[in-house]
């Protein structure tokens, strides 16, 4: 499935766009100008990652620093344990796309229980 | 690797990395292979996160290393480079990681006394999520992180809570007077009574405690006491080794040691802060994991490596669903203010700067911004 995420105009280099599906996904432009496309929420907790800090083609998460590759989409050391998934990018007439994968997705506990339902 | 925890397993995990192939010999005084120590006070108190989760290695992890668990080191030689244990055992080495953490202080005469508790290992938080399940009310002594943490996820289990802090402001220490009190003012949010400005005579109570005495002369019923004033580094099995010990094991700005082939890292390790210009000992998680990478560095071509300056510390709490973290050194900051946010709200970003020049960054469920002041700070004191 492909969705449109924003303008490629709107997501200068550095910066991160979230785009808010379920479960959320995020487009990140690096320093040096490749797009890439990773889950948004830490496999170890509910955070963030687009709100991580992001260092050559590693985002390490906002709370508790395990890195994930935006390549690839593996983690680098605990407390996360699992890999988040990555997403295809496609750029077309100014546009960012997200191809979405359609493995099933490593969520935290908290939030997998969230998406089921069981937690209020 | 002397230590089984977040340090010694980074460091266990550097050496691999940077290209040792060699033996590894990983000693630890608990039983238990490492685990993650900040979920204790919160999740795996709380019950939702178990041990499984709690463990650090990777499924598929393999640093091909021995483990000598259980076992407590009880002396260094330096001459022969050996490690004396408990149980007469020693291991000679090529070269020592100290990383023996720090172990939680208790209060005097409180020994022997059932429901008092500290938190500080997995065997502790057992033992104080058992007791916690059994409701009543609960004393916590010290209001730093810790002491704050077990409040909040007692607090949510349904326990009547009360935090006695000696200083006149909780966290003024890490977080400087006046965000201290913003955060701390999180208890009274939610019913949690705080008594600051007092210390704390002593726990009455025959076989089990039923009450903290006050040096005021109150005196507050209690079912379960937690003590939360601190933790001291594990270094007394180093005495006379050789070793330079000051406020634990005094370090170079690389973990280096006064004596060759011996670095320190994690609780236990008081490293050189090139930007403080001081020695300090820094008992942050993220400093435990991130500064064996440069110990090892220094272990592996002693002298050959020049010291790079590690990323300001960093730390996070999680307290009645408020999301805390602060970067830098709050002491010797002469001002601090709100960026963004309103103390009231309990969302804040606060900046402390010297001179002008930001030293240090706080947030309160402000994850995107606190990133980007963390970055900023570790290029503006770089």
């Amino acid at each position: 499935m492909m969705i449109p995420a924003c303008p490629l105009a709107d997501l200068p280099r550095g910066e991160a766009f979230r785009l808010e599906i379920d479960p959320p996904v995020t487009v990140f432009h690096t320093e040096d100008g490749e797009l890439f496309a990773i889950d948004d929420t830490c496999t170890h907790q509910d955070a963030s990652l687009a709100d991580g800090w992001v260092e050559d083609c590693w985002v390490e998460c906002p709370l508790h620093a395990s890195k994930f590759n935006l390549k690839t989409g593996e983690v680098d050391a605990p407390p996360a344990k699992l890999p988040v998934r990555t997403h295809e990018v496609v750029v077309d007439n100014g546009m960012v796309y997200v191809k979405l994968s359609t493995v099933a997705p490593n969520l935290p506990h908290c939030v997998a229980r969230k998406l089921a339902g069981t937690l209020a | 690797m002397v230590g089984a925890s977040l340090a010694g397993l980074s460091a266990a995990r550097s050496l691999r990395k940077q290209g040792y192939d060699g033996r590894l010999v990983v000693i630890g005084d608990e039983l238990h292979r490492p685990y993650d120590r900040p979920p204790l006070s919160k999740e795996f108190l709380a019950g939702t996160m178990g041990e499984a989760d709690l463990v650090l290695e990777m499924d598929d992890e393999d640093l091909g290393a021995e483990w000598l668990l259980g076992a407590r080191a009880t002396g260094l030689d330096r001459t022969d480079r050996a490690v004396r244990l408990a149980d007469g055992r020693e291991v000679r080495a090529d070269g020592i990681v100290v990383a023996t953490g720090a172990a939680a202080r208790t209060l005097p005469g409180s020994e022997g006394l059932a429901g008092v508790h500290v938190l500080r290992t997995l065997d502790d938080a057992r033992s104080l999520r058992e007791e916690l399940a059994g409701g009543g009310r609960l004393v916590v002594i010290g209001g730093g992180f810790v002491g704050a943490e077990v409040a909040s996820t007692a607090y949510a289990l349904g326990l009547d809570v009360t935090v006695v802090e000696v200083a006149p402001t909780p966290l003024a220490g890490p977080l400087g007077e006046t965000m201290g009190a913003i955060v701390s003012a999180l208890h009274a949010d939610h019913g949690v009574r705080l008594l600051c400005g007092v210390g704390v005579k002593g726990l009455s109570g025959e076989r089990r405690v039923d009450a903290v005495l006050l040096e005021d002369g109150r005196s507050v019923p209690a079912d379960i006491v937690v003590v939360g004033v601190g933790a001291r580094p594990c270094v007394e099995w180093l005495e006379g080794s050789g070793v330079e010990l000051d406020n634990g094991v005094k370090c170079g700005a690389d973990g280096r040691t006064s004596l060759a082939g011996v670095v320190a890292v994690g609780d236990c390790a008081n490293w050189y802060d090139p930007r403080a210009g001081a020695h300090r000992r820094v008992e942050h998680w993220t400093g435990a994991r991130e500064r064996p990478d440069a110990a090892i560095a220094t272990l592996l071509a002693w002298g050959a490596t020049e010291p790079g300056v590690p990323r300001p510390p960093y730390f996070w709490s999680d307290q009645y669903g408020v999301k805390i973290q602060f970067a830098g050194h709050a002491a010797g900051a002469d001002s601090v203010t709100i960026e963004e946010g309103a103390a009231d709200d309990r969302n804040v970003l606060a900046v402390y700067r010297r001179a002008g020049e930001p030293v240090a960054a706080l947030g309160m469920n402000q994850p995107r911004l606190f990133t980007r002041w963390r970055k900023q700070l570790a290029r503006t004191t770089s």
